[in-house]
């Protein structure tokens, strides 16, 4: 789960964690007794219409000020390591 | 005229400005100092703040949405000139916006929050950033990789969470007032625990734009402010479409600043659920997931509230949420589920901290984030991974949804008999530093009473209604979908009979 979270978790770290959410899980688990089959799941609460806009192009953040933030940047991009280094 | 400045409420600052019986620079400065005396303070202070403005100069002005950067004129508007504390996650351009995490340190967004600008055009001056719980995680402000901030009432106890900050400055007369995040009582539970008005306006009224997303179906701005009517002043010019934010929506009415004395012909409605939680009863939350029990001074501070609901003409109801106790249950699937999504932007690529000495690019991400994040946030992640994975994802997030569609109906049957509902905001009074982080449950049992409003996007506002054993209570009153103008009205006539004072915390 660490994994596909893309979180390191220390051996020490994995215990207490696994206990934790073991707990929370117990409580969590509680909505499954509830009679729930003809209810529909709610997607959004407040009624939206016309929450599209119109397709234009409009500028967007200038690449200097984007990349001003970077941990790393090598010419006009974000550097990071090799993924197979 | 120090003490006198202290004294007024950020409306009375600002009409004084308007009528040019103060400078606006008078009152920056005032409140810069106490601010930064706070933020100075070795070992004596609060903490309520991770950065103060030297001049209110560096308050981030543009005009427009999102990127453009034409700068509307600073000084002008309603509330020209009135300082503002800001929850450290709001976005503010140039200026360190972290959301309380060690991944964002020294992090300076290109650009403001929606929320901020509406507010900063409306005159506002940005006085400080305010301490959180990280990513807004937490009801104690005790998960910010900044150190905790501590109750005004009593040091040894916490000012709530996540806006825990933006209350505890409030509180201690530190700022005139704050804007702070609700996701599943952020607002509501810190005001209570610090003796403040704290308002989470309906789903979507306010834009999210630029706020760092926590539960982007839960997450809404509002004000933490000294009394009602600073709460009405500053949410009139937050609420409103944003062209950046699909969800955000035009406010049906303009925002009225509360004016009844009466409560006649209100109708009133309480929770007969909350009836199993009182200390004494056996057997806790019938059918729920262990609501905990209600504090017996909050229990009599309550019932003083109603008694005198009921002297201002008000009739109090008995009505039924019957799936209010499964909301935690289903908030603590739905909003790790959406954190989990949010917070995978974060990847030591294009901001923020990244950890050295990484082998490849999965090792990268996974040890800055190991090294960025702190435990209450990595939990949060991996319950939301795991609720959203193949195979479970029905059985948790598809049935916590059906949960809200459950909670949102039970509100709409009791608002077919009743105008507005009224709980305590949170069972007990500020609890001790330490006392809840070693169970996150029994932290996240904070949030009982405001979870089940946030799920169903309604507007609720905390109020001030007494003390228990010296430290305040919180009296929760929440409406239907754009009722806020009702809800600040009753919430004002309450107040007043109420006559809470506010000025013991002050610092």
């Amino acid at each position: 789960m660490a994994r596909l979270a893309r979180l390191a978790l220390s051996d020490e770290e994995i215990e207490p964690m696994a206990r934790e959410l073991s707990a929370v899980l117990d409580h969590i688990a509680k909505i499954g007794e509830l009679e729930l089959d003809d209810v529909a799941p709610t997607s959004h609460v407040v009624e939206l219409t016309g929450a599209l806009r119109s397709d234009e192009p409009r500028p967007s953040l200038p690449r200097e000020v984007a990349l001003e933030q970077a941990p790393a940047v090598e010419g006009d991009g974000f550097l990071v390591p090799s993924p197979q280094a | 005229m120090s003490d006198d400045l202290l004294e007024l409420s950020a409306a009375q600052g600002a009409a004084a400005i308007a009528k040019g019986e103060l400078g606006a620079q008078e009152l920056f400065a005032f409140y810069r100092e106490r601010a930064e005396s706070d933020a100075s303070a070795d070992g004596d202070g609060l903490n309520c703040f991770t950065w103060v403005a030297d001049d209110a100069r560096q308050t981030p002005l543009q005009s427009g949405p999102g990127w453009s950067d034409s700068p509307d004129a600073p000084g002008s508007g309603p509330l020209a000139g009135v300082p503002l504390a800001v929850k450290d996650l709001f976005c503010t351009k140039g200026v360190p916006s972290q959301s309380g995490s060690r991944i964002l340190e020294g992090y300076r967004p290109p650009y403001t929050a929606s929320a901020v600008q509406a507010l900063t055009s409306a005159g506002v001056t940005l006085l400080a950033k305010t301490n959180q719980d990280e990513f807004a995680m937490g009801s104690s402000t005790e998960n910010s990789a900044y150190g905790p901030t501590l109750n005004p009432w009593d040091r040894a106890r916490v000012p709530g969470g996540s806006s825990g900050g933006s209350a505890a400055a409030v509180a201690a007369g530190l700022a005139p007032w704050a804007l702070g995040t609700d996701t599943g009582g952020s607002i509501r539970q810190p005001a209570a625990l610090c003796g403040i008005v704290g308002l989470k306006p309906t789903y979507g009224s306010v834009s999210r734009f630029g706020m760092i997303a926590f539960a982007s179906s839960l997450d809404q701005a509002g004000p933490l402010t000294r009394d009602v009517t600073d709460a009405a002043l500053m949410l009139r010019h937050m609420v409103g479409l944003d062209p950046c934010d699909a969800t955000s929506l035009d406010f049906p009415h303009e925002i009225e600043l509360p004016r009844a004395e009466r409560l006649d012909g209100l109708r009133l409605g309480v929770p007969a659920e909350l009836r199993s939680l009182d200390a004494d009863a056996a057997g806790g939350a019938g059918g729920g997931e262990g609501g905990g029990e209600i504090e017996p001074g909050v229990r009599e501070a309550f019932e003083r509230a109603l008694k005198l609901a009921e002297g201002l003409g008000a009739s109090i109801e008995e009505i039924s949420l019957p799936h209010a106790p499964h909301a935690l249950s289903a908030y603590y699937v739905l909003a790790p589920s959406e954190a989990s999504s949010n917070l995978a932007r974060f990847d030591g690529v294009r901001y923020g901290m990244r950890a050295a000495g990484a082998e490849d690019l999965l090792d990268m991400y996974t040890r800055t984030r190991h090294d960025g994040f702190g435990k209450e946030v990595k939990r949060r992640i991996m319950l939301g991974t795991y609720a959203l994975s193949s195979g479970y994802y029905e059985a948790y997030y598809g049935r916590a949804q059906r949960v809200r569609t459950k909670i949102s109906e039970d509100f709409e049957a009791a608002f077919a008999s009743v105008d507005l509902i009224l709980t305590p905001t949170s069972a007990n009074v500020a609890f001790g530093l330490g006392e809840k982080t070693a169970d996150p449950w029994s932290m996240y049992l904070s949030d009982y009473f405001t979870v089940p409003m946030s799920l169903a996007g309604i507007p609720a506002i905390s109020i001030p209604c007494g003390l228990s054993g010296g430290l305040p209570v919180g009296l929760q009153v929440a409406g239907p979908a754009f009722s806020e103008n009702r809800l600040l009205d009753a919430a004002y006539a309450l107040e007043q009979a109420l006559g809470f004072e506010e000025g013991a915390a002050r610092v």
